[in-house]
């Protein structure tokens, strides 16, 4: 009975509760029995009971796992950080605000990577979170706990956060569904911080169908974020099974160099489906993309820098020192933060110094704003630009935990976007060395739309099937 | 050397940095309402007190204050300006940075009188600390508590060119900053209260010379007195310092108004990179042609143009051009009364009994809030120029209408302060020549002083009724002049 429970996905569970054919606290409790019994370090807190009624709404109640950065009034929210252990907002994220009052049910927290600085959930307060389809691999990061959790059948669905590419290369390494939205579609209020102009809440999903389906309920202009547009047409869930009309471009810096031979076989094999499908393929240049990384590490660290600043043991979260202002200051963010965290405060910090803010700061935007030009150039000649999500498929826990570099590069393929506020989506396109490889597509601001249209008709081709082994 | 050290003349040179909290409902960025001397810590909210995953929500009201603002000090508004984060730790700021203007600025190149404006910008306020211990100071606090109620409070800050030349004017300009600012009613402007603070910029170089010293920063002068006590006390030690062969070193200063001391501030708490960084969680502020205008229909007569005018249109003396001015509420009574008192009216004389005798009697509150008329005053003044009422009992009349209202006719009869006619007059002053027989004999010695006892004792028995010349004429016809 479970088990046929589990294999339901989101939109068709909710469908079931809606029709009378299944009890939303039956579904909960399922989820919330293995969310609370995992041993993936998916989860750092599983919510005690089903919500006492059916939730209103067309989500009916179906449970929904949160990336730990997101405010939960009354509930552990401390972004997977020691410094905010034992936190609990006295408000709620606006996104999952919205996604309640759609009939959504919070099921857990989920663990990620400290501050959402990571590309494997290693870095976690915490303790890090396994691949569930090989348990020595990691699961991506930073959304990692969501990644794994829905990949493992531990919870239907998830939200995350994607400020590099930490919804996609999670999502890819996983064998999973993630989407990052425009910059502006998804209110931040309530998502604590790492590097506000690029921030951006989007879903993890088993499918196209339910990605789109928890999209259309986060999206939406909020009072209380100034940057937030909302998106100028409901989502709508896709239908599509053709490609007809449309232009797919293939960027040669994002698919060239450093690309697994494995992860390339399958994204050629995916172009090739979609040539299959009607689209037309063609090249197109995004000639400062490959500087995405450089200018990524010095505009989100800066802004890292000011975010975290608040992380003073004055108000809230740990505090650790004897009385004397400084090591208060000191002690507490000595022993709150973790490595990787440190490291871009002291990155972000050095970047906006006086003397130094100009030749880093003002040159990573100069940057920036030249890698968004060359989207909306290639997009006057394309539709849409598809690329493998991660240059690899997820590696082991410890390889590269030494070698900061290398980690950062995990990013190359999905930092463009966001520097350039785009709409990107990974969805599993097959198979490398037994592991799941993702396959990106991104589109204009605010295609959404076209984005999921053209995933869910590759999803179809492709016939991506399941997931992990359950445990 | 030292000699032509010794004997050189100096000229200051200052500029001044004001910040005015305004008087929106809410904060700047968030919903909580403003403070006044609410228990600690009740007016605030997740977003003021820096709570993970908060963002800022530019307060409109502030925005229109702070153009009200700028319009009145005849700046060019930025057409978009932009928020920055000033970073720096210290308890009374929850998020770690301050969220102010930094290179575009709302408002800059204005004017207001003699003094340019250089810029003009908004932010948020520090939350208040409160340190046990002796010092006042942070560090050698056995212990401090912040109060988050301030936190949030929206600031104008307004920065000057270095046109001051004196800590008199820097005073004056600042009576003239607050008389505007409190005209456009957008703050309190209560400098001991913090709703206005001054700090000042201070340098001193040879008269004549065009380069410009090194400048100090003056801080805590939390009233009119202290900012000019303080600014000439910076003064004299440049000047002393650079008389005896030595260099002034930029530092920031801070004044202690009991002392009136100027002891320099730790360079700890000093030295700061504030990496300023632009505010990534708001959009930038580009005021509408429709906001513009609204700032722009919003704002009155300001003291300024109105001390101007005063003296332009109506001749006034400008001393009382300017107390009228600056002073919205007795600017206000005056006009009215200059009203009520039709064609003809005298308006240097209403503007003397204004600023003299009525501000003598109603001190810092608004004549209008008293139970004199503009109209009664009108009618009193005509009184004293027709005769009909000596000064000095005009004075008494005024306090009773003042009191208790009424017409100055009917309390010059109820009370017998009518001038003393002729008859009664000539009664009393032969009465006085009786009394004080030695001082007429000093009269008729040719001692003119010795008038003054007669006079005197005349003005008492008339409760100051008699008309002074007249009593003179008087005895002198009767000592035979």
């Amino acid at each position: 009975m479970s088990q046929d429970l589990l294999g339901l996905s989101a939109a068709q569970a909710a469908e079931r509760i809606r029709g009378g054919d299944l009890a939303s606290h039956e579904l909960f409790d399922a989820y919330r029995e293995r969310a609370a019994g995992e041993e993936l370090g998916a989860f750092l807190w599983v919510a005690d009971q089903a919500p006492e009624a059916t939730p209103d709404g067309p989500l009916a109640g179906v449970p929904l796992a949160v990336k730990d950065l997101f405010c939960v009034e009354g509930v552990p929210s401390a972004a997977a950080s020691r410094i905010l252990e034992g936190y609990r907002p006295p408000y709620t994220a606006t996104a999952v605000e919205r996604l309640r009052d759609a009939g959504a049910a919070v099921l857990g927290k989920t663990n990620m990577d400290e501050f959402a600085m990571g590309s494997s959930n290693e870095n976690s307060g915490f303790g890090p979170v396994l691949n569930p389809w090989d348990r020595t691999r990691v699961p991506g990061g930073s959304s990692g706990g969501s990644a794994a959790a829905v990949a493992a059948g531990l919870a239907p669905w998830a939200i995350g956060t994607d400020t590099g590419g930490s919804i996609r290369q999670p999502a890819a390494l996983c064998g999973i569904v993630g989407m990052k939205p425009t910059y502006g579609a998804v209110s931040r209020y309530g998502m604590i911080a790492f590097a506000s102009s690029l921030d951006q809440a989007g879903p993890l999903t088993r499918d196209v169908t339910d990605c789109a389906l928890l999209l259309r309920h986060m999206v939406g202009r909020d009072p209380c974020d100034s940057t937030s547009t909302g998106v100028p047409e409901e989502v709508a869930l896709p239908s599509s099974e053709r490609l007809e009309g449309l232009r797919f471009g293939i960027p040669p810096e994002l698919t060239g160099e450093g690309i697994e031979p494995g992860v390339r076989e399958v994204f050629d094999a995916t172009v090739w489906r979609i040539e299959e499908l009607g689209g037309t393929v063609e090249e197109v240049a995004l000639p400062h993309a490959g500087h995405g990384i450089s200018a990524y590490y010095v505009i989100a660290p800066a802004e890292a820098s000011a975010n975290l600043a608040r992380y003073d043991g004055v108000r809230f979260g740990q505090r650790v020192g004897d009385g004397d202002l400084l090591s208060l200051y000191e002690q507490t963010r000595e022993e709150g933060f973790g490595t990787e965290v440190k490291r871009r405060i002291m990155l972000g910090t050095y970047a906006l110094s006086s003397g130094y803010y100009e030749a880093y700061y003002g040159r990573a935007q100069r940057v920036r704003t030249k890698i968004a030009d060359d989207f909306r150039a290639a997009f006057e000649r394309v539709d849409l630009i598809v690329t493998p999500t991660s240059p690899t498929v997820a590696f082991g826990l410890g390889e590269r935990t030494d070698d900061p570099l290398a980690m950062y590069l995990s990013d190359a393929l999905t930092v463009p976007m966001p520097l350039a506020g785009l709409p990107a989506i990974s969805i599993p396109a097959g198979m490398s060395e037994e592991l799941p490889v993702g396959f990106q597509i991104a589109g204009p601001a605010f295609s959404e739309n076209q984005i999921l249209d053209a995933a869910y008709a590759i999803e179809r081709a492709v016939g991506f099937d399941g997931g992990p082994p359950r445990a | 050397m030292p000699e032509a050290l010794a004997e050189r003349a100096y000229e200051p040179v200052i500029g001044l940095e004001i910040h005015v909290q305004l008087k929106t409902r809410t904060k700047m960025f968030c919903g909580c309402k403003l403070s006044f001397g609410e228990e600690p810590n009740t007016r605030t909210c997740p977003v003021c007190l820096g709570h993970p995953g908060t963002l800022p929500v530019t307060n409109a009201e502030a925005v229109h204050f702070a153009l009200m603002i700028g319009l009145a000090l005849e700046c060019e508004i930025a057409p978009r300006s932009i928020f920055h984060r000033k970073n720096y730790f210290y308890p009374d700021l929850p998020k770690g940075y301050q969220v102010s203007q930094y290179d575009v600025p709302l408002a800059s190149r204005g004017r207001l009188g003699d003094v340019r404006i250089h810029r003009v910008h908004l932010e948020e306020d520090a939350a208040k600390l409160v340190h046990a211990g002796a010092s006042g100071r942070i560090h050698s606090a056995e212990s401090s508590v912040v109060d988050f109620n301030r936190g949030g409070t929206p600031l104008v800050e307004i920065v000057t060119e270095p046109d001051v030349r004196s800590a008199s004017q820097a005073k004056e300009w600042l009576e003239l900053l607050r008389s505007t600012l409190r005209r456009l009613e957008v703050s309190d402007v209560r400098m001991e209260e913090g709703s206005l603070r001054c700090d000042a910029n201070v340098s001193i170089r040879p008269a004549g010379e065009a380069t410009l010293g090194t400048k100090t920063e003056l801080k805590n002068m939390n009233s009119f007195r202290f900012l000019e006590r303080g600014v000439n006390a910076e003064i004299a030690r440049q000047e002393e310092t650079l008389r005896a062969g030595g260099a002034i070193s930029q530092e920031t200063l801070h004044y202690d108004p009991a002392s009136g001391a100027l002891s320099p501030l730790r360079s700890k708490e000093e030295a700061h990179d504030y990496r300023y960084l632009p505010e990534p969680d708001l959009v930038p502020l580009a005021p509408t042609e429709e906001m513009l205008e609204r700032a722009r229909a919003a704002l009155p007569e300001l003291p300024a143009q109105r001390a101007e005018r005063l003296e332009r249109d109506l001749g006034l003396p400008p001393d009382n051009a300017q107390r009228l001015a600056f002073r919205t509420d007795l600017g206000d009574f005056f006009e009215a009364t200059l009203q009520a008192a039709g064609d003809g009216a005298d308006a240097r004389t209403i503007s003397n009994w204004l600023t003299g005798d009525l501000v003598s009697l109603v001190g810092d509150s608004d004549p209008a809030a008293s139970k004199l008329e503009p109209s009664a005053l009108a009618r009193l003044v005509g009184m004293v120029a027709q005769g009909a009422v000596a000064p000095s009992a005009a004075k008494e009349v005024l306090a009773i209408l003042v009191a208790d209202g009424g017409d100055p006719a009917r309390v010059v009869e109820a009370k017998g302060l009518g001038r003393a006619g002729a008859d009664e007059l000539t009664r009393v002053v032969e009465r006085a020549m009786a009394d004080q027989a030695d001082a007429v004999e000093k009269i008729r010695a040719g001692n003119r002083k010795a008038e003054g006892a007669i006079v005197g004792a005349v003005m008492r028995e008339t409760k100051g009724r008699a008309d002074g010349a007249e009593v003179i004429r008087l005895l002198r016809e009767r000592i035979g002049e």
